[in-house]
């Protein structure tokens, strides 16, 4: 692939090792996708994990004396100060989170600690070019948005804040932007979780490519968006979609596929739907506790649920993980305090699937997402996923029906 | 072995390097943060391959799946114990892949002749140099 003398310059070590070693998997990249050039991103959203892999990964480029050029928010770990009141964490969990948060603040990140960059502080405009890790945030801009990136891992994302530069392929082109798969949606889409659901629903279904849904009727929400996005790439890898008459480059028909007929055409029916309703939700009885935001509550969420508590007493634990910003939203609007009356709680720059779990093992409870209740399996806990009202239900009675 | 009992197909070697192994396969994608880093084994439930190892194997499979940051610890992890995959050899690339591929040292194939995957059987000998891939295959 062809580099400018500057790209030459940082991957020859010019700029030092780090720089070079970003520079160099950028270039593995470019080449593996028949990339001709690299382009600049002008903003980045790097996937922090807090996990063994991700920290070897940021320590190797900052003893490199790499740092970021560009903006780039961060994922959350967990929040620390918090957790240590309840947790007990080894002495292992305790150094990778240290070293995590020490070498991400010298490689100069900027800790929003949040899985929903795409709301408050990094927040491209249409046609930008960006690299976003996360790959319901990638999701999100590419389709919601019409910015540009590809579903960068976090590691290719944090090689972009390095040097300011992504190889140009991809959903950076026009050509691959291009609709090829026609879902017609032939099932009630009722409310935000539907869209979880349908989410789900079509990977398993259309394996991998670009999504254009048509027929749903009703103009879905911020947090609609945010769940089809996050769940079509639990267990699919779909970087974009557009739907019909309401995504930015999705006009028309003809827009949507330029002017091509689909490769593809995928019905979607309620049968669908009660099919994953029943993977997903089936079981009942008494649960330990619900667990809400994944991705991160939204404010509106979170006024939701404050509605719904207000005055009870609630009869499991009941977490709620959202951004720093929104939770200091929810104490300015009183929500804060009647969710903790009721007994829940709310936590900022955490992420669900973090080692805090441990007073959970081998319990069971419900959570509204999906790709939570697939990635905490892993933690030994047993989750059941219902909408955000079924949980909050369930929460204060103490089981789930 | 004499070559002559090896089949040979063309394909892309993504990454570079040469490496030679025993072959699983699936037909799903696979997420790699769902392996058990201290056997190599596929802990997916419901997974085609779970219960299998991924350990020194050439996995044979159609793609990724999973966010963009946990598949680099599950391979690093299994990495540190000993258990990391031989190579990957896919139908469609993914930048999450591709970046794993090169950070874990993994060589990653794909574009392999249509009739590979006609003749390909768990348990075969599988090696890749630059763009070919050679079977030596099990039962015959």
């Amino acid at each position: 692939m062809h580099l400018n003398q500057d790209e030459r310059d940082m991957l020859e070590g010019k700029h030092g090792i780090g720089v070079a070693n970003a520079m160099k998997i950028l270039v593995g990249i470019g080449e593996a996708f028949q990339a001709e050039k690299m382009s600049k991103v002008s903003r980045v959203h790097i996937s922090l994990s807090n996990q063994e892999g991700d920290l070897w990964f940021v320590k190797k480029l900052v003893e490199g004396g790499a740092k970021c050029k560009v903006m780039s928010t961060v994922n959350p770990a967990f929040n620390k100060k918090y957790f240590e009141k309840i947790c007990t964490f080894s002495p292992q969990e305790l150094e990778v989170h240290k070293e995590t948060q020490n070498a991400y603040k010298k490689i100069g990140i900027v800790p929003t600690f949040q899985c929903t960059p795409y709301f408050e502080n990094n927040v491209p405009r249409f046609r930008e070019t960006v690299a976003f890790a996360a790959s319901g945030a990638s999701c999100f801009v590419n389709s919601v948005y019409g910015a540009r990136t590809n579903r960068e891992s976090s590691q290719s994302a944090l090689c972009a804040a390095i040097t300011g530069v992504t190889p140009l392929y991809g959903f950076l082109l026009d050509e691959k932007r291009k609709g090829n798969v026609l879902i017609e949606v032939n099932a009630e889409i009722k409310n935000d979780f539907d869209f979880q659901l349908l989410g789900y629903a079509v990977p398993q279904k259309m394996g991998s490519g670009v999504p254009v849904f048509c027929g749903i009727e009703k103009e879905p929400s911020k947090e609609a968006f945010m769940n089809l996005s996050t769940e079509l790439n639990v267990h699919g890898v779909i970087p974009m979609f557009h739907v019909l008459g309401m995504t930015p480059e999705a006009k028309t028909l003809d827009d949507c596929f330029h002017g091509e007929k689909p490769k593809k055409v995928i019905e979607i029916k309620n049968e669908d739907l009660d099919q994953v309703r029943k993977t997903l939700s089936a079981g009942k009885g008494e649960i330990s506790f619900v667990i809400l935001g994944c991705p991160h509550l939204t404010i509106s969420q979170i006024k939701e649920v404050a509605q719904m508590v207000e005055g009870r007493k609630l009869k499991t634990e009941l977490w709620i993980f959202t951004s720093y910003l929104n939770k200091e939203l929810s104490e300015r609007m009183g929500l804060a305090e009647v969710i903790s009356k009721a007994g829940g709680r709310i936590v900022e720059d955490s992420c669900v699937d973090q080692p805090i779990w441990a007073h959970m093992e081998g319990k069971k409870g419900l959570t509204e997402s999906p790709k939570c209740a697939y990635y905490v399996a892993k933690r030994k806990m047993k989750l059941i996923v219902r909408s955000l009202q079924e949980c909050v239900q369930a929460a204060i009675e103490g089981e789930v029906r | 072995m004499k070559r002559a009992d090896f089949l040979k197909f063309s394909c892309r070697n993504v990454t570079g390097g040469k490496v030679a192994g025993e072959a699983v396969l699936t037909n799903e994608a696979i997420n790699f943060y769902l392996v058990d880093p201290d056997s190599g084994k596929i802990i997916e439930e419901g997974h085609g391959l779970e219960g299998e190892s991924i350990s020194d194997k050439i996995i044979v499979f159609p793609s990724d799946k999973g966010s963009s940051v946990v598949q680099l610890d599950g391979l690093f992890l299994a990495a540190e114990k000993g258990n990391k995959p031989k190579a990957f050899v896919v139908k469609e690339l993914s930048t999450v892949l591709v970046s794993n591929s090169i950070i874990m040292e993994i060589p990653l194939v794909c574009d392999v002749e249509g009739q590979f995957y006609e003749v390909i059987q768990k348990g075969d000998w599988v090696e890749i140099e630059a763009d070919e891939l050679l079977i030596k295959q099990k039962n015959k």
